[in-house]
């Protein structure tokens, strides 16, 4: 699962900028977002989610015959703490590779924000929720509708990427092979993710159900279950050790 | 990206550059390499330039050439994929070394090879000489929102922490026998992303509670302000001013 980090001149500056413009326009509707989904807590974490992402982007799978790949993160970044935090935590992942790691050119930041945080995301999440509304309320459900969330999600930046290449490209392949190479690619690249980011949100969903932001109001509180109070006869005391 | 990224590449030091504020070499970083993508291709003796340009930027900073060289390794995927243009470019196609080569996919070649090549080196030089903190107050400066800001501080203090969970987690699947060999593996890789999130999540709850406590209120407060007199802005426009006369030179010289 390489991902393309989008390197400089490989876009025209003209296109560089207005993409610039779009994940600028993209990352402010996330900010707004992500108080509504977090409130205060936004930073703390919001910053340890995109620390996760991070660092589970190092984490190599075996894909086949000796390759391997790694987890991109932004459907499951947004299933686990809602879309406009996944936008923040994904956009703040690429901006430090940028700036502390040069990786992925700079003036490509807003080509790689636009692509791999709000095209993925957007199209990620929303057809997770739109699956979840048709789906049967359970937990196979939800790890479903994040198998086929994620599997969209990454030709779906592949054709976002392609877009942006027809109208800025700076070399001379025709379109249909870039189209062709970047989706075909990116479809294997999509079902590995999938796999992951499936058995990630049910392993989370099994012991906080209430972290999975995608799937609130879908699956039932815990409750505390108390039988009914069993007192010994002639017991008049009051033995009961906690009455929470 | 593929290897991850072990090895952070500030280098310590007291250059001129190193003393910059940090929010004057971003604005000199992006402006250069705006210029660069911005030079027609077929001007080669320009990007000879900018190539010299920053070798100056790196002996003012003292950046050890290697260090440099180490890092560009990044950029392989993109090398391997510019090597491959000028066979499935469309265009005329001309005869080099008995290769029927495109030749509008050479200078595609050439272009990204160069722009990118440069791109990478001035962001490496940047990364080198500021310190990661001090890039974060850069951008802060820049207008940044301070949620923005706020984000990457926390993923850049916990970064660490919860790469190192990850190793350990990696221990203990080993010393239980475990091997990533097939495809089958990935079922329990994915139980440990799950874990891993959980670890960080409930760290970041607490790590809320604990500033909580210690009365924050949204914003973080400021500790220490990087200002910049009017002389380092100067300093700093000497890079993109000189790229800026490099890449005019090119659009007017035929």
């Amino acid at each position: 699962m390489k991902d393309v980090h989008v390197p400089d001149g490989f876009i025209d500056a003209p296109v560089s900028i207005a993409a610039g413009a779009v994940a600028v326009a993209g990352v402010a509707v996330a900010l707004r977002g992500a108080r509504r989904e977090l409130d205060d807590r936004t930073a703390p974490l919001a910053g340890l989610t995109a620390a996760f992402v991070f660092a589970a982007q190092m984490l190599n799978f075996p894909v086949a015959s000796g390759t391997s790949g790694h987890l991109l993160g932004g459907t499951l970044a947004a299933i686990l703490v809602g879309p406009y935090t996944g936008i923040l935590c994904v956009s703040v992942v690429l901006l430090m590779q940028g700036l502390l790691f040069a990786d992925g050119g700079l003036t490509a930041l807003g080509v790689n924000i636009t692509n791999m945080a709000l095209v993925t995301v957007a199209v990620g999440y929303g057809l997770f929720r739109l699956l979840l509304r048709v789906l049967p309320r359970t937990r196979a459900s939800v790890a479903g509708a994040s198998f086929a969330a994620a599997v969209v999600s990454v030709p779906a930046a592949a054709v976002s990427f392609t877009l942006i290449y027809a109208l800025g490209g700076t070399t001379d392949i025709s379109l249909g092979k870039v189209a062709g190479a970047m989706i075909g690619v990116h479809v294997l690249i999509g079902i590995g993710e999938a796999v992951i980011t499936a058995v990630t949100v049910s392993s989370v969903l099994a012991v906080r159900p209430d972290l999975v932001y995608g799937a609130r109001g879908l699956i039932k509180p815990l409750e505390l279950r108390t039988g009914a109070p069993v007192r010994p006869a002639g017991d008049a005391g009051p033995a009961e050790p906690s009455r929470a | 990206m593929g290897a991850g990224h072990a090895h952070r590449l500030y280098l310590p030091g007291d250059s001129a550059v190193h003393r910059l504020p940090p929010q004057c070499k971003l604005v000199a970083v992006l402006a250069f390499v705006l210029l660069v993508v911005a030079t027609p291709r077929e001007r080669m003796w320009a990007f000879a330039v900018y190539a010299v340009l920053l070798g100056a930027v790196a002996v003012t900073a003292r950046v050890p050439l290697r260090v440099i060289a180490r890092r560009i390794a990044i950029e392989v995927p993109f090398v391997a994929f510019a090597f491959l243009m000028p066979f499935v470019a469309n265009g005329e196609k001309i005869t080099v070394l008995g290769l029927r080569l495109s030749e509008s996919g050479l200078w595609g070649a050439w272009n990204v090879l160069a722009k990118g090549t440069l791109g990478v080196v001035a962001s490496i030089l940047l990364a080198a000489t500021t310190e990661p903190r001090l890039l974060l107050l850069g951008i802060e400066r820049l207008r940044m929102p301070q949620l923005i800001t706020q984000i990457a501080t926390f993923m850049l203090r916990y970064g660490d922490v919860v790469t190192a969970e990850l190793g350990r987690m990696r221990t203990a699947r080993a010393s239980r026998g475990f091997e990533a060999r097939d495809v089958r593996a990935t079922r329990i890789l994915a139980k440990s992303v799950g874990a891993l999130f959980l670890r960080s999540y409930e760290r970041g709850e607490r790590v809320h509670l604990a500033m909580v406590s210690r009365g924050y209120d949204g914003r973080m407060p400021v500790l220490y302000d990087v200002g910049a007199t009017a002389a380092q802005w100067s300093a700093a426009a000497a890079l993109p001013a000189a790229a800026a006369l490099v890449a005019l030179a090119a659009w007017m010289v035929p």
